[in-house]
């Protein structure tokens, strides 16, 4: 069949024909080799615009499609589509990106005009060695893992699994519940945060489609979208769960006392634990770094083991149901699903470099979590808001911004400290008698019923000074300094340095990634941000998928946000996982390789080289066979054959070859 | 024997006698030569980058090109000449359209810079290059007992050049430290004390020295060390002005650095400028003295 | 130039003004700022409000001790302290007079001593200082003649010698300057 090229430049309104003169490029295209009609038209994507390529394909017979416009992310699908339903099989279409390579990185309209018209000429060289290919279709299971325990991660489970489908969620500590259990009360309704959790929390452990794996963590993922394999690594507890009632009785009898993370390093727990008295699944574990008996093994000593055995002399027994196991190893399971949903969580800024602050110098300095932890009735303090010594203060400075809109540590806003920031100007007028003062550059109360809330605590007598406090000192100048912490600023609207006493200052720290968040992306093959958290496939259209098909994230780990937000996006990418799932069935790209049996020697180079494990040898035959389903279209089979026996689908040599020549205009 | 260009400043032979003479007392015992630049001329410090900036940095780079002749690193003891030749060398070397003004004007005098020296601080060297642990194996007494306040001033450590710690420093206590002195702890260890307004702001530049003094005797210090000769000029010629304007009645001697190194390396009082000190060293010395007897 | 904002960006050490989200962080940290006619968060807020006369005379800048504390803190990188040199440098290019300090007669005294000598010469730069801010010295006897105790013990201690050293040719400054002023000219 002849080929008849049509070609198609984009103006994208004027984000390319801002730069490239899009007729001009058109003229050019109306003279090349093959090409029976060049148009060019504002926004290709559009209705009309696809119109126009259908149009010239019933009517001009036009058997191999060019677009010039943006980046083949965007519409390669599109186009391809509308080929298809006038009948051209979509293979015969091609992309050139005259877009991000081109009219967005200059602004010389000459040379942008100039790359264009070598764009487009690569393009239409190549379409001309276009095959018709047949893209696969392949079943999805339709099973879903979630990984991440907090309320995103909860929220995306349930979702999921009230639609009938199987979920497995992971969480890497022993209990589900996440930040959102250590916080006390929530912004704006002032909703105790375990009180709306809990019963969310209690859902998922009893879910009849839910499996919970706590505790456990990703050890490898293999597959791809609809089909991928998960390995999870379940730690060893030393408790046998199917056993274990929670009772609580070993945390009593365990002599070894130990920093509790949960409590912030406010508060303590035993090395046999539950973090919280809520904990879903209400088991505990034993954390063997701390675990006398455990550490004895390795000596060859047996010791403690007091949880087991309680104490003999006294009569009281250790666990009455016999869970205790220290022979307990790692576990690693298999498990297959179709889509994952990543809602790892953020981690808190930890102030401690901020040297003028004086984190961790000065004592009554305490960080947004600790103080969280203080406020909140089942915390260290039961509820108590106390100084070092005990006693109550009587002023405290909440200080916006700690390591946010900074250069030297987060160039963003962490989006919910200055709410979070007057929740705790609140919670001091409740719990205490004390002066509040809030120190803040800009007031962001931007969701509904956050103004609101912000007019409130101004009416219950906080008061808001407009300056970033420059330090945090006790060195005292004055007499009424003596022996306070001061905090020294510009009170910006009044135009005056001041120094402020007070007896605790309360950091408002920001929100950052996780700081395993690079090893988890390569672990999933995602990507992230400058900023670090994971990307996003398009920051307004698309926020909860990403690049990799099938894998979607939700919470604070793609991004700082509050609990509103949060459940939304995590409903969003249980919603898109679903949409995937009752479809059933995915198309895989067709660009897969193919091996010339004539050609291949069986050196298996190629089957060394597959990072999908594709490629299987025939013995019979004595050559290398493709399996198409799992073949990705990486092309390093190609690229690795000595005898040049292997081609890629839509990438065949002859096919780049005259890309190449074609862009030498 | 390792060589270095050497930028006295010129507070050395002046209102910094006592660091100029202890600097190079000490290097010898050290280990290493400090070669004084030939013909330097002075860096041009704040004054002349507030009057005319461009030309403060032709004036700073005239010594950078005589330090790049000689291929050696260029070390001062002065934080003022240390920030303002640092300064000048960083930008220079990020806008090569004024570099290349600069050395026209350079070339009249048959100078040019191309942009390879590297600025440092004596204490820089100290701390980096012969290291604390070197120190302490080569002196002759320990100075154990004396109570010192490492006062940093503000320009060793601000703008941060990649050397300690802009708010809390650490290379001072760690240099009293090696000599077997205490280095108290010294909030205000880095905040400013007037510097050259100390001559058109003297109030406010004598509150600010108070404070520094205040803090020092508060932490239970003997005396007070420090790097920069603007610094040690303020707290301690004008010692008896805070005392007399603000009631106090400090008795704080104010050391180089250096006279302590070198104090603790056994060399002689003349030697180390000791003399120049106007808040008389002698009760530091004589309890000193009376320590290493064995009292 | 367009306007105030674009002159002091375009000057050395001015490049990052329109970077100030005005929190006061160097405000808070300077250890002067109740002593400026206006504090330097201020300064910046006027500098981009095209206040090119109130800025330019002011006196704020010429307090700035250099200490640098406002440049390590600021979150947005704009390095107030080189802004200050930036502006006292326009003022002075620009012929404003500056009230409520002498600071910019000192500074002229430290730069001429160069001049003069290649280097400078303490004793002379602080004669020639004081000549030149009589009625200021006028209006405060007391503190004047208590410099004479401290200058005293300075050159008693032989930290003020009374003679300065010459650099050999003044280093060919002034025609190295000369030189400059004249590329400079012609940019």
């Amino acid at each position: 069949m002849e080929p008849r090229i049509g070609v198609y430049i984009c103006h994208c309104g004027s984000n390319i024909a801002g730069t490239v003169d899009c007729e001009d490029v058109a003229r050019f295209a109306q003279g090349l080799e093959g090409v029976v009609i060049a148009r060019d038209y504002k926004f290709m994507c559009s209705e009309p615009g696809q119109d126009l390529i259908k149009q010239d394909i019933r009517e001009l017979g036009v058997n191999r499609v060019v677009v010039a416009s943006c980046s083949p992310t965007m519409h390669e699908p599109t186009f391809r589509r509308a080929c298809q339903e006038a009948g051209l099989n979509p293979y015969f279409f091609e992309m050139a990106n005259i877009r991000e390579h081109c009219s967005w990185v200059t602004e010389d309209r000459a040379k942008a005009t100039q790359k264009a018209m070598a764009l487009v000429s690569a393009a239409v060289r190549r379409v001309y060695y276009h095959q018709s290919l047949e893209s696969r279709e392949v079943d999805i299971n339709p099973n879903t893992l979630v990984v991440g325990g907090g309320i995103a991660g909860i929220q995306a489970a349930l979702k999921v699994a009230d639609s009938g489908h199987r979920v497995y969620l992971v969480e890497r500590s022993s209990s589900i519940g996440g930040h959102m259990a250590q916080l006390d009360k929530t912004f704006p309704t002032l909703d105790c945060s375990a009180c709306i959790l809990t019963p969310k929390m209690t859902l998922v452990g009893s879910h009849p489609y839910i499996e919970l794996l706590t505790y456990s963590e990703i050890e490898e993922i293999a597959g791809y979208v609809g089909n991928f394999k998960v390995k999870i690594r379940k730690k060893a507890r030393y408790v046998d769960w199917s056993k274990c009632t929670g009772c609580g009785r070993c945390q009593e009898l365990c002599p070894t006392i130990v920093s509790n993370e949960f409590e912030v390093g406010l508060g303590k727990r035993k090395a046999i634990y539950k973090p919280f008295a809520q904990a879903v699944p209400n088991k505990v574990v034993i954390d063997a770094e701390n675990c006398r008996h455990l550490k004895g093994l390795a000596e060859g000593k047996d010791v403690c083991r007091l949880c087991q055995r309680g104490i003999e002399k006294k009569g009281v027994p250790g666990c009455e149901v016999g869970a205790i196991d220290f022979t307990q190893q790692d576990e690693v399971v298999e498990v297959e699903v179709g889509a994952i949903i990543v809602t790892t969580g953020f981690h808190l800024f930890d102030p401690t470099p901020i040297h003028q602050y004086g984190y961790g110098r000065l004592d009554n300095v305490i960080t947004s979590m600790e103080f969280e932890r203080m406020v909140n009735s089942a915390g260290p303090t039961g509820g108590h808001v106390l100084l070092k010594d005990g006693t109550e203060p009587e002023s405290v400075a909440l200080i916006h911004c700690v390591g946010s809109r900074d250069e030297q540590y987060h160039k963003y806003c962490s989006r919910v400290c200055c709410m979070y920031s007057m929740k705790f100007a609140h919670l001091l007028k409740e719990h205490t008698s004390a002066d509040v003062y809030e120190f803040y550059i800009d007031i962001r109360s931007f969701g509904k019923g956050y103004e609101e809330f912000y007019n409130r605590i101004l009416e219950e007598g906080t008061v808001f000074f407009r300056g970033k406090p420059a330090e945090i000192t006790d060195v005292a100048e004055t007499p009424q300094e003596e022996g306070k912490l001061i905090v020294q600023f510009e009170d910006t609207l009044v135009g005056r340095q001041r120094r402020v006493p007070v007896d605790m200052v309360v950091l408002s720290c920001g929100l950052e990634p996780q700081p395993d968040s690079e090893t988890v992306a390569r672990l999933f093959n995602i990507s992230r941000s400058a900023d670090g958290f994971f990307l996003e496939k398009h920051p307004k259209l698309d926020p909860v998928a990403t690049m990799t098909d099938g894998i979607f994230i939700a919470g604070c780990c793609q991004s700082p946000k509050d609990i509103p937000d949060t459940v939304a996006q995590a409903s969003a990418a249980a919603a898109e996982a679903l949409a995937m799932i009752s479809r059933g069935k995915v198309e895989i790209e067709a660009a897969t390789a193919v091996i010339n049996e004539h050609l291949c020697t069986g050196c298996q180079v190629c089957m060394a080289n597959c990072p999908y494990s594709a490629i299987a040898f025939d013995e019979e035959k004595g050559v290398c066979q493709v399996n198409e389903a799992l073949c990705k279209g990486c092309g390093v089979c190609v690229g690795g054959c000595p005898g040049d026996a292997v081609s890629l689908n839509h990438y065949t040599n002859e096919q780049l070859l005259a890309q190449m020549e074609g862009a030498l205009v | 024997m390792k060589d270095y260009a050497f930028y006295p400043g010129c507070s050395a032979e002046s209102t910094g006698r006592g660091y100029g003479l202890s600097v190079q007392a000490v290097a010898g015992s050290l280990e290493i030569q400090l070669i004084e630049l030939e013909d330097w001329n002075c860096c041009g410090s704040t004054p002349y980058g507030s009057l005319n900036e461009l030309e403060a940095m032709v004036v700073a780079a005239r010594n950078l090109a005589l330090a790049e002749k000689t291929g050696l690193d260029l070390v001062t003891p002065c934080s003022s000449c240390y920030v303002t030749l640092k300064k000048a060398n960083l930008h220079l070397q990020d806008h090569p359209r004024l570099m290349a003004m600069v050395n026209e004007a350079l070339a009249v005098a048959g100078l040019e810079y191309h942009g390879k020296v590297s600025v440092r601080h004596i204490v820089e060297v100290l701390t980096d290059d012969i290291t604390p642990g070197l120190i302490t194996e080569k002196i002759k007494r320990r100075l154990e007992g004396l109570k010192v306040a490492p006062y940093y001033g503000c320009q060793l450590v601000r703008p941060q050049y990649g050397f300690d710690d802009a708010e809390l420093p650490g290379s001072l206590d760690s240099l009293i430290e090696c000599l077997g002195a205490e280095a108290v702890p010294y909030p205000v260890k880095a905040r400013c004390c007037g510097g050259s307004l100390i001559l058109s702001e003297e109030d406010l530049a004598l509150g600010l020295i108070n404070k520094l003094l205040k803090s020092a005797a508060d932490n239970g210090a003997h005396c007070l060390a420090t790097p920069c000769p603007l610094c040690q000029t303020n707290l301690d010629a004008y010692q008896g002005k805070v005392n007399s304007k603000f009631k106090t009645g400090y008795n704080l001697p104010v050391f180089f650095i250096t006279q302590l190194i070198g104090l603790a390396l056994g060399l002689d009082d003349k030697s180390l400028g000791l003399d120049t000190n106007i808040v008389s060293p002698r009760d530091v010395l004589t309890q000193l003295a009376g320590v290493k007897s064995g009292t | 130039m367009r306007n105030f904002v674009d002159e002091v960006a375009a000057t050395p050490g001015g490049e990052h003004v329109l970077s100030c989200i005005q929190c006061g962080t160097c405000t808070g940290s300077c250890p002067v700022a109740d002593s400026m006619e206006y504090p330097p968060r201020k300064i910046i807020a006027m500098v981009r409000a095209g206040m090119r006369d109130e800025v330019l005379s002011s006196n704020s800048m010429w307090f700035c001790l250099s200490c640098y504390l406002c440049t390590v803190r600021c979150p947005r990188g704009v390095k107030p302290t080189e802004l200050a040199h930036a502006l006292e440098s326009l003022a002075v290019r620009q012929g404003y007079r500056v009230s409520g300090t002498v600071t910019p007669a000192l500074y002229h005294s430290f730069v001429n001593s160069i001049k003069r000598n290649g280097r400078v010469h303490e004793f002379g730069m602080m004669v020639r200082f004081y000549l030149s801010v009589i009625p200021y010295l006028i209006s405060r006897p007391l503190s004047t003649i208590k410099m004479l105790p401290v200058g005293w013990s300075l050159w008693r201690h032989r930290r003020l010698p009374l003679m300065p050293h010459k650099v050999k040719e003044k280093g060919k400054l002034p025609e190295i300057l000369q030189k400059f002023s004249e590329i400079r000219g012609s940019c």
